[in-house]
């Protein structure tokens, strides 16, 4: 007697469940029952589960009864001929969709030469072992699962044509890639998922050799020339949003050209930009802090204002302004009502960024990079056809790394350049290595990839024959422009006087723990100090009982509260951070008594 | 002239006395030695401790990702990496895999089977090992043992041994030995049935052969000799057991170490014990950082860590107290007794913006004013 549940809920009994359930699967495969029923046996709860719920995953598998499979070849050809479809092998049978419940009673051969008796279903193509982003990666059985694993990660990190409306959108923190491609190298899935309806990346031609010093530690060098025929550009998207907020009693903000009166008022240039409307038009040129949308807020304290203030009301400017650091075009201006019908305007921003040193890069085998140089197009190494690299990358990112698909992929992106077509890369189903390196050979090229190079700077022919070839590149969205951060003096934090987090905000770099031990490493004492300075203020301290003293800059006058005038009154200096400290012991009803000593 | 250490001064009278030297060539050699002591010797104001901190703080991050660990390997599970150097650091009071490596006399370890007695003698081994069945007779009283023959063939021991070794630690049972390899006990005092059976289990747990906490003992070659690698310490007890040379058996609990060896063996074995650590994860660290640790644990005579309650507790600073662990007990504690923070150390300085005194911090300016001469 095993029990049954149907959707989870308890339907009856029956007394034999491996015949019940292998009836209730044929009878599925026959039509008899539907098909998005999937049954489970749980020999440990030694319970029969159906389930039908929507919102299961469920993949499909191919049916092997025997140890054969049976989709055949006749199956095959006819789908080629367009003859059946997908839908006809689920309705007859031969493909079936089973859920997770389902799957802990099948024994899946994931290769149709490896099946036995035992075998219940077969894996429709070994590449389903990946997700979307791994099944792209081109020769991925060449590599390591880790660097598959990160090669995965950084497809979801590269620039590209995101989305095909993306002029009517209003995204954060987005990038377009300019002339984007498909790559040469591909997996069979590329076309499966409709890639090219939007692509990511760009194919290179990559040499695999030092320059400078420039690439090492997984830098990359980029050629001048390359940027100036738009390898790598993109344009960056920011937009702005304005509200015309409501305030109690009536009074709102505006958005206009601000009065002269307005308090705050900046000066008539800064205003430039602004329409009669008060927003900027758009395709202007704008710097940080350039103001785009102009708006004026009622006074913060309306109460006593009326009452006493001749001039009624001192409207407070409140302009939106460019962020610090950022600058562009404007792109696109809209206006339209938010949900509690204020009037709402977005503004997009739209900067062309070249790519320049500290821009990030990557390969699909895990292989990222940052440009640590860009050298002019003359000064590049050139081969005896003169070809000249777009990119080259450093030979000591590989050995350690294990990424023979990286490898692979640039001997397969050459022969895809010569002859004109591109090379299937699909995970254990590729073109064999054998055969790109035979056609390499027949192309009138060494068929290792090695060619004979010559110094850019000189012209000297260079020792070591360069491995050279094509391949897919990625520019990924962390972008320098976006992250460069510095500052000199700025904002501080109201409690504890030191500079505030953050670059947003303009905010300091934080000197932490652990760099300061590396200081007191180095015995830099002064300068540790120095460092710490950020928060240094004068006290006044009563020598007499020891406690923090008053001083009236405007008498001169120091005194201490407790023991007043009369005593010895003396100035120091400390961090602020301590000054707060000492009054934290004092409503901890501890006495911190300074004792002064000079320190010479 | 810089008084030159003993050790060095005799190695280099005898290094003198060989190659002969002229009188003018020692003067120059001594010059050279001078110098080079000077230069080898630690400046005023180097900042040791926090390189010595950073010296293992860094290498340690590493450790953590590249945990080795000996899955299936039929040895005794030994605590390594980043979790043991805690522990050494934290002078905790019983190590978490306590291991003793037991050497033995030369005479005691040339064969296998030698070697296999005297591991069969370290090992703990309680009554309860030695019985194969045990019962009792409420009736009168009584608990009937039987004994296992092969277990006191495999120890080298008879049953009148066992006999009285359960006589010395139950001083009120009375046993009675009979012919089918059995023992009759009863107690000399009247028993009710609970107390009967509670002496059942007290009989079970008497130590009849063996050291207290070896759980475990593996006869290993090393080298040439055989050693006792045993799970479970207790040099006091092993030092008794004939052929143990105690001049060489070691203990992986510092603290059994400070007792029975005295400090500065345990000194000794905390730069042991941090030095394998090291060693295995394949990492290098200079041997002076860690004599530096293990001096400084050990210097007042008892081992102590580096927490809150070993030598970070024992700072002199206030300031320096409470800013590592639990602040407020710290500051309320000195303020009950009215401490006062001289400033001495780094951390206080960095609080209140302060010159830390080591380094460029540490010399003062003493200007000593020239008195005017009233001759002229």
């Amino acid at each position: 007697m095993v029990d049954v549940y149907l959707n989870q809920k308890f339907i009856g009994t029956v007394e034999d469940s491996k015949s019940f359930v292998e009836n209730f699967k044929k009878d599925r495969r026959k039509g008899v029952i539907p098909k998005s029923l999937n049954i489970g046996y749980n020999s440990k709860q030694n319970e029969v589960f159906i389930d039908g719920v929507s919102g299961r995953s469920r993949r499909p598998l191919i049916i092997v009864k025997d140890g054969k499979s049976l989709l055949t070849d006749e199956h095959l050809e006819k789908l080629k001929k367009n003859e059946i479809i997908w839908d006809d092998l689920v309705e007859k049978g031969i493909i079936e969709y089973v859920d997770a419940l389902e799957e802990d009673n099948c024994y899946v051969s994931l290769h149709e030469k490896d099946l036995d008796t035992e075998h219940t279903h077969l894996e429709i193509d070994p590449i389903i072992i990946f997700g979307l982003c791994s099944a792209l990666v081109p020769y991925a059985n060449c590599g390591q699962s880790s660097r598959l694993n990160r090669g995965q990660k950084t497809q979801k990190q590269s620039l590209g044509l995101y989305a095909s409306n993306y002029l009517l959108r209003m995204d954060t923190d987005v990038s377009l890639l300019h002339y984007p491609q498909r790559p040469l190298v591909r997996s069979f899935l590329y076309d499966v998922f409709d890639q090219d309806k939007h692509p990511a990346g760009q194919n290179v031609v990559i040499a695999l050799m030092s320059y400078e010093g420039y690439n090492m530690q997984d830098g990359i060098i980029i050629n001048k020339g390359s940027i100036d025929r738009g390898f790598a550009r993109s344009t960056y998207f920011r937009p702005y949003s304005v509200d015309e907020l409501r305030y109690s009693g009536g009074l709102m903000d505006e958005i206009s050209v601000p009065d002269k009166e307005v308090k705050g008022y900046k000066a008539e240039k800064d205003y430039k930009l602004l329409e009669d409307d008060g927003l900027v038009y758009s395709e202007a040129r704008v710097n940080s802090d350039d103001v785009i949308v102009g708006k004026t807020s009622p006074p913060r304290f309306l109460g006593d204002l009326e009452e006493f203030s001749l001039t009624a009301n001192i409207r407070r400017e409140s302009s939106v302004t460019i962020k610090q650091g950022e600058e562009g075009i404007i792109d696109m201006v809209v206006v339209t009502e938010n949900e509690e019908g204020n009037k709402l305007v977005r503004i997009r921003l739209r900067d062309e960024r070249k790519p320049e040193i500290g821009d990030k890069f990557a390969s699909r085998h895990g292989q990222k990079g940052v440009v640590g140089m860009i050298v002019d197009e003359s000064d590049i190494p050139f081969s005896s056809t003169g070809i000249k690299p777009d990119l080259i990358f450093s030979p000591h990112s590989v050995p350690s790394r294990m990424t023979i698909s990286h490898l692979i992929e640039i001997v397969g992106g050459k022969v895809g350049a010569l002859s004109g077509r591109s090379i299937d890369g699909t995970t254990f189903d590729s073109e064999p290595v054998a055969d790109l390196r035979k056609e390499l050979l027949e192309s009138g090229f060494r068929e290792n990839g090695t060619e004979t190079m010559y110094n850019g700077i000189t012209g000297e022919k260079m020792e070591a024959k360069i491995f050279i070839g094509s391949m897919y590149y990625l520019k990924l969205k962390h972008l320098v422009a976006n992250k460069i951060h510095a500052r000199a003096s700025g904002r501080i934090q109201l409690l504890t006087r030191q500079p505030i987090e953050g670059r947003a905000k303009g905010g300091g770099l934080r000197l932490g723990e652990m760099e300061k031990d590396c200081f007191v490493a180095h015995g830099a004492s002064l300068l540790l100090k120095e460092r710490f300075d950020s928060d240094k203020t004068n006290v006044y301290v009563c020598e007499n009982c020891g406690m923090l003293a008053v001083s009236d800059e405007y008498r001169k006058k120091y005194f201490c509260t407790k023991c007043g005038t009369n005593v010895e009154i003396t100035k120091i200096e400390i961090s602020y951070a301590f000054k707060l400290l000492l009054d934290e012991l004092k409503s901890l009803c501890i006495y911190p008594k300074l004792k002064l000593k000079s320190k010479y | 002239m810089v008084k030159i250490p003993g050790k060095i001064a005799d190695r280099a009278k005898k290094e003198i006395k060989k190659e002969k030297l002229s009188k003018k060539e020692i003067e120059k050699f001594n010059l050279e030695l001078e110098k080079r002591y000077n230069d080898a010797k630690i400046d005023p104001g180097e900042s040791i401790g926090i390189i010595t901190a950073e010296s293992f703080g860094e290498p340690s991050t590493q450790m953590t990702l590249n945990v080795f660990h000996f899955a299936g390997v039929a040895e005794v599970s030994v605590t390594v990496g980043l979790p043991r150097l805690i522990e050494i650091f934290d002078a905790r009071k019983k190590p978490s895999t306590p291991m003793m490596e037991v050497y033995l006399k030369a005479s005691h370890s040339n064969t296998v089977e030698k070697v296999r007695k005297i591991a069969a003698l370290i090992k703990e081994t309680k009554a309860e090992e030695f019985v194969t069945e045990t019962s009792l007779d409420l009736v009168k009283m009584a608990i009937f043992i039987k004994l296992n023959k092969e277990k006191f063939k495999e120890v080298g021991m008879n049953v009148k041994s066992f006999v009285e070794k359960l006589n010395t630690s139950l001083k009120t049972v009375v046993i009675k030995e009979l012919k089918d390899n059995s023992l009759v006990l009863r107690s000399s005092k009247q028993l009710t049935i609970q107390e009967l059976y509670k002496l059942k289990e007290k009989i079970k747990g008497v130590l009849v052969v063996g050291v207290k906490n070896i759980t475990q003992v593996l006869p290993i070659k090393k080298g040439n000799e055989f050693i006792i690698m045993c799970a479970g310490t207790n040099l006091k007890d092993v030092s008794k057991i004939e052929g143990v040379d105690m001049t060489r058996t070691i203990s992986n609990d510092f603290f059994e170490i400070a007792d029975v060896l005295g400090i500065e063996a345990a000194r000794a074995a905390i730069i042991d014990e941090a030095s394998k650590v090291i060693e295995q994860q394949g990492l290098d660290i200079d041997i002076r950082h860690i004599l530096l640790v293990a001096d400084v644990m050990t210097n007042n005579g008892r081992v102590q860590g580096i927490t809150r309650t070993g030598i970070t507790g024992e700072k002199e600073s206030v300031l320096a107290r409470a800013s590592f662990e639990t602040p407020i007990k710290h500051l309320i504690n000195a303020s009950l007794v009215g401490e006062e923070d001289k400033l001495n150390s780094v951390i206080e300085n960095v609080m209140l913006n302060q010159p830390v005194p080591t380094g460029t911090g540490l010399p003062g300016l003493l200007a000593k004013m020239k008195e005017k001469s009233d001759k002229k």
